[in-house]
């Protein structure tokens, strides 16, 4: 059995007034990929927000490798080995390839040979490109960029935002694809998806949102066969 | 002949002088959208620092500590006017940095009286020799050299260390980078660092061509170095140092014919002009909102 890497107790976050995750709580196990999917507007980018340190909670508590991280500032959540590829990929336009992963890899004072490598391997692509402005890339390649950044850092977690969204389908398949290369190297994957199907099919576990709230949980494939799920998330009707 | 090599000498001297003090001006505006206005103040400051510190301490030991003394108000500056207002609009950054303007401005009369000090005399860089049969100040000759150097080590820092590359992610995209690791609030330190140190090197070789410093001594050179920087592009530093190096050219130049009244508006008319044609100077980027 896999141990517990993140544990997320009664999470609850508010902007003004607004509460956008009104105490939700779900796991993450050791080497697992777990998706939480819904609407937009659920509260998936606010729940993988607060966990990086970006937002503050207002109440809950946020266990990661056994310590409550929870308003912690980002910088020492990164250093602790959490990793956000925020939504809309964000790389730097003006750094070079290189830049951006070196930049990836802020916090770290040990050798990056290592990891460029790994990188490299993952993404020829940015090898090729490694000179070029991360802005000249196409969406695909940003969306390399952006993965290969966050994995400079050395991750335990690597938490991504929407990875699939405003990219062509046949570059989302390669992305899912990414998803599960960069699991199989033994990382962790915690993915928002408005893209259920996909998402559901490469998930070992899978949280439904709605407005705040967690209404279903599963394995990828349980959620896959659900009737309500077909209905609201995947585009079929009930036969 | 002679007069027109003096004059051109003087003026890459003076353009020199202009460029320490445009590089904090468009570093900070880089990183922050932020006009510095108290940014001629510190450097007027710095001369203020010199002439007290040097009027007990040998130059030696002065000048190192106006240097550091500059760099740690440049420092207290950011962290004590603009950080609080981190995120608040920029028109109220921008009010905050007038108010530092004028507190520095009146500071430096309540020490000094109102009386213009008398500005230090720097050995050595203040000796004249012959450049070309033309009579020339040491200071003149080392400006642009010592100038040469400084942009070359920081433009090595900025493109190639860690850091250089934290700065300029910062420049681009605040969240993102916080996202990284990169503590925002130190890279914007160094900034001012930077920024206020090329502004004490700066005040330390252009003083010396002037007989004295009073509380708004740093308004037109800080004026001027801020043309620059527009004029090359705010934000970007290669065009601020080119800019500054026409500004001073031109105006010594100007101070040489009959039309010498004239040298400070010409700087003024172009700021008319860039503003006008080319808001983004020569090397400026395209203007983008920072979310
Ligand atoms: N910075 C913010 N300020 C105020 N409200 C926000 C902010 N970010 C998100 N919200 C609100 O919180 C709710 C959840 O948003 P979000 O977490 O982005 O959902 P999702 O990622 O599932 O689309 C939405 O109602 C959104 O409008
Ligand atoms: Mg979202």
């Amino acid at each position: 059995m896999s141990n517990t890497i993140l544990k997320i107790n009664n999470l609850k976050v508010n902007y003004g007034g607004i509460e956008a995750v009104k105490g939700i709580s779900f796991e993450v196990k050791e080497g697992e990929i777990v998706t939480l999917i819904g609407a937009n507007g659920a509260g998936k980018s606010s729940t993988l927000r607060t966990i990086i340190g970006r937002e503050k909670p207002s109440s809950g508590t946020i266990e990661f490798a056994g310590e409550n991280i929870a308003g912690m500032d980002t910088t020492s959540i990164v250093k602790k080995g959490i990793t956000l590829v925020p939504e809309g990929r964000k790389i730097f336009p003006d750094l070079t390839v290189e830049e951006n992963l070196k930049i990836g890899a802020y916090m770290r004072k040990d050798n990056l040979s290592q990891d460029f490598e790994r990188v490299y391997s993952l993404f020829p692509r940015l090898k090729e490109r490694y000179w070029q402005a991360g802005g000249t890339l196409s969406g695909g390649e940003q969306q390399m960029l952006a993965v290969g950044r966050a994995l400079m850092s050395k991750p335990k977690l690597i938490m991504m935002d929407e990875p699939s969204l405003g990219l062509a389908p046949i570059i989302v398949r390669g992305i899912f694809e990414i998803i599960e290369a960069v699991n199989k190297e033994g990382i962790t994957v915690l993915l928002n998806e408005q893209n259920a199907n996909m998402a559901l099919k490469a998930a070992d576990k899978a949280y439904v949102m709605e407005t705040g709230r967690i209404t279903m949980e599963g394995t990828g494939k349980e959620l896959l066969e659900n009737e309500q799920i077909k209905e609201a998330y995947l585009g079929k009707s009930k036969k | 002949m002679e007069f027109f090599i003096s004059q051109v000498l003087s003026g890459i001297s003076l353009g020199g002088q202009y460029a320490l003090i445009a590089i904090g001006y468009t570093m900070v505006y880089g990183i922050l959208r932020l006009i510095n206005f108290a940014h001629g103040d510190v450097f007027m400051v710095a001369g203020l620092f010199m002439i007290y510190l040097s009027s007990s301490l040998p130059v030696f030991v002065s000048v190192p500590l106006v240097i550091i003394l500059t760099v740690a108000l440049g420092f207290i500056i950011e962290r004590a006017a603009y950080k609080p207002l981190r995120s608040a609009p920029r028109m109220s950054v921008m009010i905050s940095a007038i108010g530092v303007s004028y507190l520095l401005q009146n500071l430096a009369l309540y020490a000094t009286g109102g009386q213009p000090k008398t500005y230090t005399t720097i050995p050595f860089i203040s000796k004249t020799i012959k450049i070309l049969g033309a009579p020339t100040r040491i200071v003149t000759v080392i400006t642009p050299v010592l100038v040469i150097v400084l942009i070359v080590i920081l433009t090595l820092l900025i493109n190639h260390t860690k850091i250089g590359i934290a700065m300029r992610a910062v420049a681009k995209d605040f969240e993102t980078s916080q996202l990284m690791g990169v503590k925002i609030n130190s890279v914007i330190s160094i900034t001012f660092i930077i920024g206020s140190f090329l502004a004490a090197v700066g005040s330390l070789l252009y003083f010396t061509n002037y007989p004295t410093v009073v509380p708004l001594s740093g308004a037109m050179p800080g004026l001027k170095a801020f043309v620059a920087a527009v004029f090359g592009g705010i934000g970007s530093v290669p065009g601020a140092v080119i800019g500054a190096f026409i500004i001073g050219i031109c105006e010594t130049l100007i101070k040489g014919t009959d039309f010498s009244v004239f040298s400070d508006a010409f700087t003024v008319a172009l700021l008319i002009v860039i503003l006008g044609v080319k808001p983004t100077g020569m090397c400026g980027e395209k203007v983008t909102e920072k979310v």
